[in-house]
């Protein structure tokens, strides 16, 4: 709904400054709008162009080509259930028909209490776990029917699920959907090595002297 | 560093290389990976020229494990002489379906991808690092980002690495999904905030002209995750294990249906396709010792094998002469109860999603294949569907399919006459399990245009397959 806060709009300086040419940074402000608002609105897609030095329609035309970036409001929690090959031999059809009837919506969109948002995905890399499922890009494997009433029942008081959870993250917590990694990159002033400028820079140092030392 | 053995009858014995750490629960801490030997390897390199780690890597043939098996040290040797900079992006956008080892290296030694990166900045000269890692993998993210930041503190990367002139910043990025962006020019084309679209080649190839229009040497995860025990224990010690074509060790997925899906880390070349999907060791047979209907080799691209192929090793070389690839070692394996029509609209779909819509043979190609599918598939199949099936295939993938993918020469990276109509493979990937279902199961394709058979879920037993 908004533009980036300053906060975040500090985040989106020191990202951009990782990059020789700013508008690399597009994607990672699209996912910082996004863990914002929980979807990437208008105004922020304008502001993050006024940040990297685009057109806004250029960040459009990145924004709408990647499946993670919402342009509508989604429910809090981002059910994803893979499909594909492996999972779909090991009964993923019927899993994601269960979450379609219990949860009463059907794939693509979301429950009336803005809860739960299913998605019908493709392979999301952990194929010998099948059938699995992502909960805002956190992982469970070997889901059955019961497993996910489990996991949804958890989610709904506000527990969070540990039936089926793969490895929890550094905090073991599922944020809102929009926060996907809860650990950000951050380079000491006096540790960088410097962007590498396309127009500028020459050889490197340590092939120059044959050897670094 | 060492590697655990563990000799065995009947397979190659098993040796850890890349997931050597993985039994550990805090493999992903600077303390456990430099309590394991980690950074020596760096600090090896740094004492001597960069030009001995190109050495060291070209003579361990070390190939490539993103899917198209290239040598890495010579891959790194494309770049133009006298252009500055290079760059070096890591392809951490694992997406092709049934793989899954790379999240696994990011997720459980991130410390072994970053010195891998540090050292193929070294040797090739490469003054950036970006480390792309795909989007909808969290944990991955917040693992490498923190081993970073631990790795910035300690001094191993970033200005006057361990008090030397190497200086390189690694770039944490990470994707918005998308499958295509796995593919080398659409990623860097994501990495420069664009449509993850992929760029016409040849004759330009990225290490030439990549990202900013510099010389970038793209490469996987799992081959810079090597790059540690390689320099640390010397060519000469990677080339005991696997064959001498295909040396040191490769991790697969295997999934489907199998007793025990697992991801395997094997000795590359000398192990067999039977080896993994029946040894005790590793999946230990089909699931309740079904038949073997069928099994995809290498990821979704990958053209499907049968039981007489269960004895190839797992190799570049006689995998492609066979009419299939390794790809990015990812193994589904179908039982006797899988519905083939089925299984195959469930691999076209895909490419039909992910298609980025640039070419349009494969844009609209892609799509008329699912349709087609579907349609079968619901009992509405017509008579000519599957010669229709076969034509709009080779509207994608001109002549006969599939086509061996390595010959004497070596690998046909370009193939001439092009066997494709599309800038990258992914179009052609959608024909892969079109024929290969096509040619093998022809019947139960028929039978479900003739007898109208209703849809029924693939992975519901019942007796026999044929419908």
């Amino acid at each position: 709904m908004a533009r980036l806060e300053p906060a975040n709009v500090e985040i989106a300086h020191e990202i951009i400054s990782r990059y020789p040419r700013p508008k690399s940074a597009l994607i990672p402000l699209l996912h910082l709008a996004q863990e914002q608002d929980g979807w990437v609105s208008d105004e922020a897609m304008v502001h993050i162009a006024e940040l990297v030095g685009c057109t806004p329609a250029e960040v459009i035309g990145t924004c709408s080509f990647y499946e993670m970036f919402k342009r509508e409001p989604v429910g809090r929690y981002l059910v994803n259930v893979c499909t594909n090959i492996a999972c779909q031999l090991l009964g993923a059809e019927d899993l994601l028909h269960h979450a379609e009837r219990t949860l009463g919506v059907r794939a693509g969109t979301t429950t009336p209490d803005g809860l739960f948002t299913v998605e019908d995905v493709e392979c999301i890399a952990a194929c010998t776990e099948a059938p699995c499922l992502t909960v805002n890009y956190r992982y469970f494997y070997k889901v059955g029917p019961g497993d996910f009433d489990a996991i949804i029942a958890d989610l709904r008081a506000g527990r969070r699920p540990t039936r089926c959870a793969a490895e929890p993250g550094e905090d073991g917590e599922i944020p809102a959907h929009g926060t996907l990694h809860r650990v950000r990159q951050s380079i000491p002033g006096d540790r960088r090595a410097g962007n590498a400028d396309p127009d500028t820079a020459g050889e490197p140092a340590w092939l120059g002297a044959g050897g670094a030392s | 560093m060492t590697e655990e053995t563990v000799v065995a009858a009947g397979p190659p014995p098993i040796v850890r290389i890349v997931t050597q750490r993985f039994d550990h629960p805090d493999s992903h801490t600077l303390d456990r990976y430099v309590a394991t030997g980690g950074y020596e390897a760096l600090r090896k390199a740094l004492a001597g020229s960069p030009g001995a780690v190109v050495d060291e890597v070209k003579s361990s043939n070390l190939l490539g494990r993103g899917g198209a098996g290239f040598p890495a040290g010579t891959k790194w040797g494309f770049t133009p002489p006298g252009v500055w900079p290079r760059y070096l992006v890591v392809n951490g956008d694992e997406s092709e379906p049934g793989t899954y080892k790379d999240r696994q290296l990011m997720e459980r030694d991130p410390h072994q991808l970053i010195e891998g990166c540090l050292l193929a900045c070294y040797a090739a000269g490469l003054s950036q690092c970006f480390l792309y890692v795909r989007g909808e993998m969290a944990l991955a993210q917040e693992r490498v980002a923190k081993a970073l930041n631990e790795a910035y503190a300690a001094g191993f990367v970033g200005r006057n690495i361990l008090g030397s002139s190497f200086s390189v910043d690694i770039v944490l990025h990470w994707g918005a999904g998308a499958y295509i962006v796995g593919e080398e020019t659409a990623l860097i084309e994501s990495l420069e905030g664009n449509r993850g679209m992929p760029r016409l080649k040849p004759p330009f190839f990225p290490a030439a002209i990549g990202l900013y229009g510099k010389p970038t040497i793209v490469n996987n995860v799992e081959t810079l995750s090597n790059l540690p025990w390689i320099v640390a224990n010397g060519a000469d010690a990677y080339k005991q294990y696997g064959s001498e074509t295909s040396p040191g060790t490769r991790m697969f997925a295997l999934s489907g249906h199998v007793k025990r899906p697992g991801v395997y880390e094997v000795q590359h070349g000398v192990t067999t396709f039977r080896d993994l999907l029946y040894s005790p060791q590793f999946c230990g047979g089909i699931r309740d010792d079904n038949r073997l209907k069928m099994f995809i080799p290498g990821g979704g691209s990958a053209p499907w094998f049968f039981e007489e192929q269960l004895d190839l090793p797992l190799e570049a070389r006689p995998v492609g002469a066979a009419g299939s690839m390794l790809g990015s070692g990812a193994i589904v394996v179908m039982d006797h109860t899988t519905d083939a029509v089925k299984a195959c609209l469930r691999v076209v779909r895909f490419y039909a999603r992910e298609s980025c819509g640039k070419c349009t043979p494969c844009r609209e190609g892609t799509n008329w294949l699912e349709t087609i599918l579907q349609r079968i598939v619901d009992g509405h199949g017509r008579p000519s569907d599957l010669d229709k099936l076969l034509d709009i295939g080779d509207n994608i993938s001109p002549g006969p399919y599939p086509a061996a993918s390595w010959t004497d020469g070596g690998l046909d990276a370009v193939p001439f006459p092009p066997r494709q109509t599309t800038i990258c493979p992914l179009g052609p990937s959608s024909v892969a399990p079109v024929v290969s279902a096509l040619r093998r199961f022809r019947p139960e394709f028929e039978a479900k245009i003739t007898k109208r058979s209703v849809n029924i879920p693939l992975h519901v037993e019942r007796e026999g397959t044929r419908v």
